[in-house]
């Protein structure tokens, strides 16, 4: 059990890392939604559209963090297997 | 004689006519019309940008000075990335867009006005309202008048489209946004750039 706490945890880091450098490294806060330029070419004018698209910043990348802290320090709650058979007690 | 006098007659209404002030709407039904916002602070970037734009300005080819008009964004139409920072932008203690649904700019003078072909250049005199606090600013402007394009904008439609393009900045604190607080993060300057295209039909 500790060490599928931990194991879980270091996923957790590892993969909330690994999914924020590829979509970006946004180091401001998480964005659901994304500028996306458009031109009127009548007017000659630049438009913004706004898309939905997750793109998540430091803010997740702390929640992750917090997450992972989390579930190790319930790796230090839980109990350890002992490895030792358990001993008589002679009376 | 009566028919010169008609023909001079025809002349006089049709030059008036083509010599008469154009009124343009910005309604822009595509959404390309916005107006960006940027707030650059020590900590933390905001950019963010409008597209509920509305008003119509009276623009006379002839006389670029004259030019009156009114242009309107919807409060609730400012867009931010996330969609956190957009409710705090909106809420009672930034925007209060419930309270005051709209910002708006009236001209009421043009200053240094100068015209390259379609193209004018002026500094704008004029009441800008934010958040219920009106200031008098003074915006450099851009105005091109595109004669008989509005039916590449919107197909089936005659007439013609003025472009405005302005940058300019106001303080935060002079519309009473918060003065003073959150500074590190919100920048009390606010640079603010408009593209738009209004529509005269014919």
């Amino acid at each position: 059990m500790k060490r599928t706490l931990r194991i879980i945890a270091g996923i957790l880091i590892v993969g909330a890392i690994a999914f924020w450098a590829a979509t970006g490294a946004n180091r401001g806060w998480t964005k659901t939604r994304v500028p996306k330029k458009i031109m009127d070419e009548a007017a000659g004018l630049e438009g913004i559209q706004w898309q939905e698209k997750f793109v998540p910043g430091v803010d997740f990348l702390g929640a992750a963090l917090l997450g992972a802290g989390v579930l190790t320090g319930l790796s230090f709650l839980s109990r350890a297997k002992s490895n030792n058979p358990p001993t008589e007690t002679k009376q | 004689m009566k028919t010169k006098l008609t023909l001079l007659a025809f002349m006089a209404v049709t030059g008036a006519a083509l010599a008469a002030p154009q009124t343009f709407d910005f309604k822009d039904p595509k959404g390309i019309n916005n107006a960006g916002f940027k707030l650059d602070a020590p900590l933390e970037a905001i950019n963010g940008s409008a597209s509920g734009i509305s008003g119509t300005v009276t623009f006379d080819l002839e006389n670029p000075g004259a030019t009156k008009g009114k242009i309107i964004v919807a409060t609730t139409s400012l867009m931010l990335p996330n969609p956190m920072q957009k409710q705090h932008m909106l809420s009672d203690k930034w925007l209060d867009a419930t309270k005051f649904p709209e910002i708006t700019f009236e001209s009421k003078e043009f200053k240094n006005v100068q015209t390259a072909g379609d193209t004018t250049t002026a500094d704008v005199t004029g009441t800008f309202t934010l958040k219920g606090v009106s200031k008098e600013i003074t915006v450099p402007v851009k105005l091109t008048y595109l004669k008989d394009k509005l039916g590449q904008r919107v197909p089936n439609q005659k007439g013609d489209l003025l472009v405005i393009r302005a940058s300019f900045t106001i303080k935060r604190s002079d519309f009473n946004i918060m003065p003073g607080q959150f500074e590190d993060k919100v920048s009390d300057i606010i640079e603010l750039t408009l593209s738009i295209a209004g529509a005269s039909p014919k």
